[in-house]
């Protein structure tokens, strides 16, 4: 078998894997900026849910999460699970995974802002959307990037999980051409592909680190 | 509301304020005239700082009276200090601006841009004008060549005379002042010191917390002394530095030396 006639074999399922990582990060970032506020509610009880939240993300493997938010419409309430669900439930298994550790990145930055920040805007009389929007948030921001790349970059690697569910994602494939011409190679160019697209990633990152650049502190 | 000349700018009254348990603030009466400068000095922990903070609302007090230009901010109901409703804080609060001890100006915003930002966001003044008006302040503090840059790349006395142009671009009627040049060295902290007399010479009414006693004297129109939470001692500079009153003259005497 040709490298090209693998490459075009595989590219069906770059594809896909690039969407998986795409429409995660979508989600989850806003997603866990929203569940951050949870964790951080005056509320108890909502702060308890979202720490419940997160403890169960963050303690199970996300293969199992996946195979959990596949089946359970079936196990849950008998429906008939489609192909095209298949997707889906990795899109939606993928994000809440994520935005819970977004979440904790988070809550990190916005706990670390100095309350003077809060008090100067106070006084200046901006309401507390302003408040976080304009002057917490991109401060937040530039402290997090760090934290994000790391996660983006895993992200980036977790998109093969979604193999157990048989979504056509790049390695499901590469895997399917290795066992039926018992052949490493394809195992390989999936290995160079992560690496690659993971290159990328931290390029955009450090990019937009060195935009924040401009200011200290 | 009519506003009669005579009448405080700023009024607290009977002011209690608590902090798990300590007294931080007991019984303190204050009233402030259009135009007036008042300086307030005394030891660390004395509850300066507490009491411009309650003044700005930074802190709720516990007990007693805030007004401005008579209008009711804080007042007691049965002996528990109320708050006035969201909306009339918001437009009361209008009043004042409060320049920090350690500045807090916004990293992310230049020098411009953190002068100009309330005036937009806040009050909706159009943005030609409002970058005209900052122009105009920085000109006035000697900053205009630094409108563009980021705060980080600017001396402690810039950084503060930058957070006076913020303050003033609200158009505040009255301005508190934290320890304003406490952070600086000594170099930085005649600069800063001598735009709040600039400030003084125009009648801007103004309320310094400030360890600077040879400031304090030449500016203020009256001084009034803490320690433990209430107001020991309050006159004319005159009156307080030739005070009778021992810890007074001990206090004033040492800062002097």
């Amino acid at each position: 078998m040709s490298i090209t006639t693998i490459l075009s074999q595989l590219s069906q399922g770059m594809i896909i894997s690039v969407e998986i990582f795409v429409l995660t990060l979508l989600f989850s970032l806003p997603l866990g900026l929203i569940v951050s506020f949870g964790r951080m509610s005056k509320n108890k009880i909502l702060q308890q849910i979202v720490k419940i939240y997160i403890a169960i993300m963050r303690g199970t493997p996300l293969m199992l999460q996946l195979m959990a938010i596949y089946f359970a419409p079936y196990y849950l309430f008998g429906l008939k699970i489609t192909t095209q669900y298949r997707f889906t439930a990795v899109i939606i298994a993928f994000s809440i995974n994520y935005a819970a550790y977004f979440a904790e990145i988070y809550r990190g930055g916005i706990e670390s802002m100095p309350i003077g920040q809060y008090e100067a805007a106070k006084i200046l009389g901006y309401n507390k959307g302003q408040t976080f929007f304009k002057i917490i948030l991109p401060q937040v921001i530039k402290r997090i990037l760090p934290s994000i790349t790391n996660e983006t970059i895993t992200l980036v690697k977790d998109t093969s999980l979604a193999m157990v569910i048989s979504v056509a994602e790049m390695f499901t494939i590469a895997q399917r051409i290795s066992a039926r011409e018992t052949s490493m190679f394809p195992l390989v160019i999936a290995g160079i592909f992560y690496f690659i697209f993971n290159y990328i990633v931290a390029f955009i990152m450090e990019f937009i680190e060195k935009k924040y650049r401009y200011y200290e502190g | 509301m009519r506003m009669e000349k005579s009448m405080n700018l700023v009024e607290m009254k009977h002011v209690r304020k608590q902090f798990d348990g300590l007294q931080v603030l007991s019984d303190i009466s204050i009233s402030v005239k259009e135009g007036e400068v008042v300086s307030i000095i005394g030891p660390s922990g004395s509850g300066k700082s507490t009491l411009l903070r309650c003044a700005t609302l930074l802190e709720n007090m516990d007990a007693g009276e805030l007004s401005y230009h008579g209008e009711k901010v804080v007042w007691e109901e049965k002996g528990k200090a109320v708050t006035a409703s969201h909306k009339e804080i918001k437009r009361i609060s209008r009043n004042f601006g409060l320049v920090f001890q350690s500045f807090h100006l916004f990293p992310h915003y230049n020098v411009l841009k953190n002068v100009m930002d309330a005036p937009v966001c806040v009050d909706k003044v159009p943005k030609e004008e409002a970058k005209r008006r900052a122009m105009d302040l920085l000109k006035q503090l000697g900053l205009e060549d630094k409108a563009y840059n980021y705060p980080c790349q600017l001396s402690g006395g810039q950084q503060q005379r930058v957070s006076i142009a913020r303050a003033l671009a609200l158009q505040p009627n009255v301005l508190f002042f934290d320890e304003p040049t406490s952070a600086l060295d000594p170099e930085l902290t005649s600069e800063v010191l001598k735009v709040i007399k600039d400030l003084a010479k125009q009648r801007m009414t103004m309320i310094i917390v400030t360890h600077e006693m040879k400031f304090a004297k030449e500016v203020s129109d009256r001084i009034i002394f803490m320690e433990g939470g209430v107001i020991v001692e309050e006159g004319t500079p005159e009156e307080l530095f030739l005070s009778k009153n021992p810890r007074v003259q001990e206090f004033i005497g040492k800062l002097e030396e």
